[in-house]
């Protein structure tokens, strides 16, 4: 008789959970399909998070519009495009390649690029004033006496 | 001299690029919509939910749908402005009560006054999502072939009004 009560309020906490994730129940695959698409996608009043993760109401709104697209069977580009037309590519974490991205995309590169060429004018520039230094006899002498000690002047 | 030039270049260009981004608000996403017809929709009216409000029957006039709410803070800051300009009587203004209630809309508009020519609810905020509302409050200015020629983020006040929005008026009722 003991037992049972204490499994039963054991599990008690899993019950109270059942309510909450009410979504992701009626459909998991749906949900997931939705959850891979909205992580790409911005929230507009939250900026720096995504439609999956802000608890914005107006992404919860968008995530049930998408859940709804996606019932009706239309395509993740399709719902894409659908959202793009309304808010702009900037509910797109990742940016399309446009003319007006093209330095957002290639202006990295670009800068290396520069930075490559400006060091190997720099490494040239220095090859040429380095000149090795010729040494006149004398001076090579007193170089090899400097470098070279006598060995009896060691102890 | 040249050492340090190159530099001081880099640094200015950075600063000049800074500078500017000062003066930016990241809130303000420039709408896809803006020359584009309208989002048609049909929704019913605040006063009287029985009739509905029909966005297609506004063609052949320039006029102005302002998003709302009566949760929304930024519009008590715009409202007087709105007010003003009903009074001026050049543009209709139309409401959309979004994601509202119909007693809370009401009793909104009975405290501060309604500018608006006629208010439609949209209380699961659908129409919103075809709009491309993601703050309220936010302004529409569709011209008489119904399509939206600007699009006001955030509260109208006397600036943009006088600067873009009533110029804009005026160069469209013209046409």
């Amino acid at each position: 008789m003991k037992y049972p009560l204490i499994l039963l309020i054991c599990l008690l906490p899993t019950f109270s959970y059942a309510g909450e994730a009410k979504d992701l129940a009626e459909d998991p695959v749906l949900e997931q399909r939705m959850v891979n698409l909205a992580q790409n996608l911005r929230c507009l009043v939250c900026q720096n998070e995504s439609l999956a993760s802000s608890r914005a109401d107006l992404a919860k709104d968008l995530r049930q519009e998408v859940r709804e697209q996606m019932k009706k069977g239309m395509t993740d580009q399709q719902i894409i495009d659908y959202l793009v037309s309304r808010y702009g590519d900037f509910v797109l974490f990742d940016p399309p390649v446009k003319s007006y991205t093209l330095l957002l995309w290639y202006g990295p590169f670009v800068l290396l690029l520069m930075g490559v060429a400006g060091l190997a004018l720099q490494l040239r520039k220095r090859k040429n004033t380095a000149t090795e230094v010729q040494l006149s006899a004398e001076e090579a002498q007193r170089a090899a006496a400097l470098l070279n000690p006598p060995k009896d002047s060691q102890t | 001299m040249m050492r340090y030039l190159w530099p001081f270049v880099a640094f200015v260009v950075l600063a000049g690029f800074l500078y500017v981004g000062l003066g930016l608000d990241p809130h303000e996403v420039p709408s896809p919509l803006i020359n584009k017809p309208a989002p048609a929709f049909t929704l019913p009216q605040l006063y009287d939910p029985a009739k509905q409000f029909v966005s297609q029957d506004m063609k052949g006039q320039v006029w102005l749908l302002n998003v709302w709410a009566s949760w929304c803070v930024s519009c008590r800051e715009e409202h007087p402005v709105l007010m003003a300009l009903s009074r001026q009587h050049i543009v209709p203004i139309y409401g959309l009560d979004y994601k509202d209630k119909n007693e809370d809309g009401k009793a909104w508009l009975r405290n501060g006054g309604d500018p608006y020519t006629l208010v439609a609810t949209d209380k699961d905020g659908r129409v919103g999502i075809d709009y491309g509302v993601y703050g309220v409050p936010e302004t529409y200015l569709i011209d008489k072939q119904g399509v939206i020629r600007y699009k006001q983020i955030g509260a109208v006040t006397q600036e943009s009004l006088k600067e873009k929005i009533l110029p804009l008026i005026v160069e469209l009722q013209a046409k």
